[in-house]
């Protein structure tokens, strides 16, 4: 059976430097992934050659078999391969009602059509507030992006990512910029997600990650040095030595 | 062959005053980030000034640069101090505005002042009449032109790559919050370099009077040609804006002297097709 | 919970609605006051009206996409010129007719700049615009059989609107016909900032990023902007040479180009009102100045954009407008 997802051997240079050595990994339907690794591991390489910003020097990004490797990043989005970023990049003058809407229309090919509104069709509106609902953003549907918090903001950017309704999504991030306090507002909209979804979340808040995955993926100098269960990879030899060092440590003892 | 050479002495010429007016245009906007479409202006009023100085005054043409070069220099520091600070960092769109009202307003105030004629500068004796280099003659003018963009080259390059000004300049324009956090005061290295800018566009503009004539309108005749020379040639980037100029020049020549009942078509359809082919620059940074 | 939305969404609407009843109202208002004041000033006014389709055509790319251009009168040209060489070439007379053919030509145009003009961006697109508007200009220039050259296209005589309303020498017809055009174009643009279509190309102008990772075409979009941009400018240009009967080639020139951009920013960016307002005012305080002093318009022109980006970047409606949602959050 083939993969939902799958990466394979990817690899990318920059000058003379391997960024990305040698990357294979599969997902499937429902599978929740953490991708970790220290600064410098080559993440952002790696999101950037699986969402069609960078061209790999070799290997293949596969959706459900078909080779999307040559795919802009508008095509891939299409194939169901859907990101949100690491830093909010939303409509400030828009409210999270519109942004969530024309997602919607956006799927179902709507979003080029010269008449009407979106607040005319009863369908993609209460799609709309239902993915607001959701993410307990239902009150904030009118007021502009720019006047709610960064919190909110982060959220918004998974509703619009639930909007497009992928079969894979790639988190680049989702709590940075939150505070600590709050982080349990991503951590429930994360709970949320669709059952069948197949998410691969890039994080660096460990407590998150490690109540998140069904399955961790280390990243280090460009190469991946584990790919398993959370519980081992706190007791793993060279993901102690990478990265966690301090943290597994910690709870081993 | 005697026109293949015609053209290309005039190619050379025209590149090369070009080379001296915009090259300052090109190190601001890659230090500043401004898109100033008002520095063809800062080059007409150069013009008008040596003019003045020249004709009206009767003073001599080497002093009749300098004052050009000064006077444009004292006219425009208020304008960065008052005007142009306002808008660094601005959208583009405002940066638009601001400078393209810039220029309009000294278009009319030049219109209103010296009225809508051309306006000459006297050549010296020394720079009238053909230079014979050998095998050819040339005008005097237009060796002298070429003369002075490979100096105003070689300074800039002493400048920027030998100096401490240039260290600082270099140090700004890569990363400029980096530059003021190791004490490089940066509002003087942007204020110097304006008006390093602003005075060697004036001193093009006077130098190239016989083939870029002073007129009101210059400002806007030429505005895209200057902007032209930047985009092509990368921003602050001195062997970009070479190349960009000479190519420029020698497609305009050629243009005016095989297809002139086409007026200025091929030109523009040449920027096109060049900045089509590296919308980011022959030398751009990849940004 | 759905319940809840469809009611807070419908009064939400009809206030939209509302409010462009208003704004139909309020232009219908002042064309009416325009020709009952000055019946004397209807060219003028006449002119206006063909300037303001300019202007809210270049509003749709520069205020709802985010694209600045020097070269927007390219559009409006093409319109005129394609409207005048069928009318004084081919006998095409009919007014309507050739108001679709100026339609066509200018979403030509749009169609040809967009392309060529997205394919940079920042200073490159700048230059990319001054380039196309000095090229379109040449070429009419140099096409001088069909354009007349710089003497301008004459011998453009259009038959009664509907064979019925002749133009007549007041230029009473001609003023009346614009307003309809006016509104026609107002309401159909009113549709399609409101449209799917338009929030896309404002998300555009907001983060062109976020729009294609939501799996949009940015460029597609932009050009399919530019080509209806194109359609508003082209019927722009045509009634200009319909109401005038003649086409010059100051209608293809940058300083043109520059002046659309100076009115709708004087009037407020992103948003139709804007343009409307914007077009007005410039047009007015250049018919004083250049009454008084016709060498201080450019001075005057320049003087005014510089003060409108210190004091009111909003232009006259956005300072307007944030003013009354002020006083309105106040109120409450």
């Amino acid at each position: 059976m083939t993969a939902l997802f799958e990466v394979d051997h990817l690899q990318k240079a920059f000058g003379g430097l391997n960024v990305t050595r040698d990357v294979s990994l599969a997902l499937g339907k429902g599978d929740r992934v953490a991708l970790i690794g220290p600064n410098g591991a080559g993440k952002t390489t790696f999101v950037n050659l699986v969402t069609g910003h960078l061209r790999p020097d070799f290997g293949q990004v596969l959706m459900g078999g078909e080779d999307i490797s040559r795919f802009n990043p508008m095509r891939r989005v299409r194939a169901g391969l859907v990101r949100s970023f690491q830093v909010t990049r939303l409509f400030g003058e828009m409210t999270p009602e519109e942004h969530v809407a024309l997602a919607i229309l956006q799927r179902q090919g709507k979003s080029g059509r010269m008449a009407g509104s979106s607040q005319a069709m009863p369908d993609v509106m209460r799609e709309t507030y239902e993915i607001l609902e959701t993410l307990n953003l239902t009150a904030l549907g009118r007021v502009p992006v720019s006047e709610i918090a960064y919190g909110q903001q982060r959220l918004l950017e998974i509703a619009l990512a639930l909007a497009l309704r992928p079969k894979v999504l790639l988190l680049d991030e989702p709590a940075a910029g939150v505070p600590h306090s709050d982080t349990f507002l991503i951590e429930n909209a994360l709970a949320q997600l669709p059952a069948d979804l197949a998410v691969l979340m890039i994080e660096h808040d460990m407590d998150l990650v490690f109540r998140f995955a069904k399955r961790v993926i280390v990243l280090a100098a460009g190469e991946i040095i584990f790919d398993g269960l959370p519980v081992d990879a706190t007791n793993d030899l060279r993901v102690r030595e990478a990265y966690l060092g301090g943290y597994a440590n910690g709870s081993a003892a | 062959m005697q026109t293949f050479f015609s053209i290309g002495v005039d190619a050379l010429a025209y590149g090369m005053i070009l080379f001296v007016i915009s090259i300052g245009l090109s190190v601001t906007m890659g230090l500043m980030r401004v898109i100033n479409l008002a520095h063809g202006a800062f080059a007409m009023i150069g013009g008008y000034i040596a003019s003045y100085a020249a004709r009206d005054l009767g003073l001599g043409y080497g002093l009749a640069i300098v004052i050009a070069v000064l006077g444009t220099i004292i006219i425009a520091v208020p304008l960065e101090r008052f005007l142009y600070r306002r808008i660094y960092g601005a959208p583009e769109l405002t940066q638009v505005l601001m400078t393209i009202g810039i220029t309009f307003c000294v278009i009319g105030l030049a219109n209103y002042v010296f009225g809508p004629t051309l306006k000459t500068i006297p050549l010296p004796a020394g720079l009238q009449g053909p230079v014979d280099i050998g095998f050819r003659t040339i005008a005097a003018h237009k060796l002298f032109a070429i003369g002075c963009g490979v100096v105003v080259a070689l300074g800039l390059w002493y400048l920027i790559e030998r100096t401490s000004f240039g260290v600082k300049l270099r140090a700004s324009v890569d990363n400029t919050a980096m530059a003021a956090a190791l004490g490089v005061r940066t509002k003087i290295v942007y204020a110097a370099s304006f008006a390093l800018a602003v005075g060697l566009a004036a001193f093009g503009g006077v130098i190239g009077a016989e083939l870029l004539p002073v007129e009101p309108y210059y400002a806007l005749r030429y505005m895209v040609t200057f902007l032209v020379v930047v985009s092509v040639g990368g921003a602050g980037s001195i062997p970009g804006a070479l190349i960009a100029c000479l190519l420029l020049g020698a497609i305009d020549t050629t243009g005016r002297y095989l297809v002139p009942e086409y007026g200025e078509f091929f030109f523009y359809l040449a920027v096109i097709a060049i900045v089509w082919v590296f919308p980011r620059g022959l030398m751009g940074r990849a940004k | 919970m759905s319940a809840g939305v469809s009611v807070t969404a419908i009064p939400a609407q009809t206030r939209g609605w509302q409010r462009d009843l208003i704004g139909i109202s309020v232009i219908l208002i002042a064309a009416l006051a325009g020709y009952f004041l000055f019946p004397n000033n209807l060219a003028l006014l006449t002119r206006m009206i063909a300037i303001m389709l300019l202007v809210l055509s270049l509003d749709l790319v520069t205020g709802y996409c985010g694209v600045a251009t020097l070269g927007h009168a390219a559009l409006f040209g093409s319109g005129a010129y394609a409207a005048g060489i069928a009318a004084a070439h081919f006998g095409i007379t009919e007014p309507i007719t050739m108001i679709a053919i100026g339609a066509i030509g200018g979403a030509l145009a749009g169609l040809i700049s967009g392309v060529v003009i997205l394919r940079g961006h920042g200073l490159a697109q700048l230059v990319l615009s001054i380039a196309i508007i000095h090229l379109f200009h040449e070429a009419a220039n140099k096409a001088s059989e069909y354009t007349g050259g710089s003497d301008g296209l004459s011998g453009i005589s259009p038959d009664p609107i509907l064979g019925v309303f002749e133009f007549d020498l007041w230029g009473r017809t001609a003023y009346v016909f614009g307003i309809v055009l006016l509104l026609l174009v107002f309401i159909l643009l009113r549709i399609l900032v409101r449209s799917p279509f338009g929030m896309l190309c404002r998300g555009i102008r907001q983060d062109p990023v976020r729009v294609s990772a939501m799996g949009a075409s940015v460029k597609l979009t932009l050009i399919k902007m530019y080509a209806i941009s194109g359609l508003v400018a082209g019927v722009g240009g045509a009634f200009n040479a319909v109401s005038t009967q003649v086409v010059g080639l100051d209608s293809l020139s940058f300083t043109n180009s520059a002046e659309a951009l100076v009115m709708l920013v004087l009037g407020g960016v992103g948003s139709l009102y804007g343009a409307l307002i914007g077009t007005i005012a410039f047009i007015w305080i250049e018919d004083l100045v250049s009454a008084a002093n016709p060498f201080h318009w450019l001075t005057i022109v320049g003087a005014l954009l510089i003060a409108v980006v210190l004091f009111a970047p909003k232009g006259l409606y956005g300072t307007a407008a944030t003013f009354v949602e002020r006083y309105r959050r106040g109120a409450k």
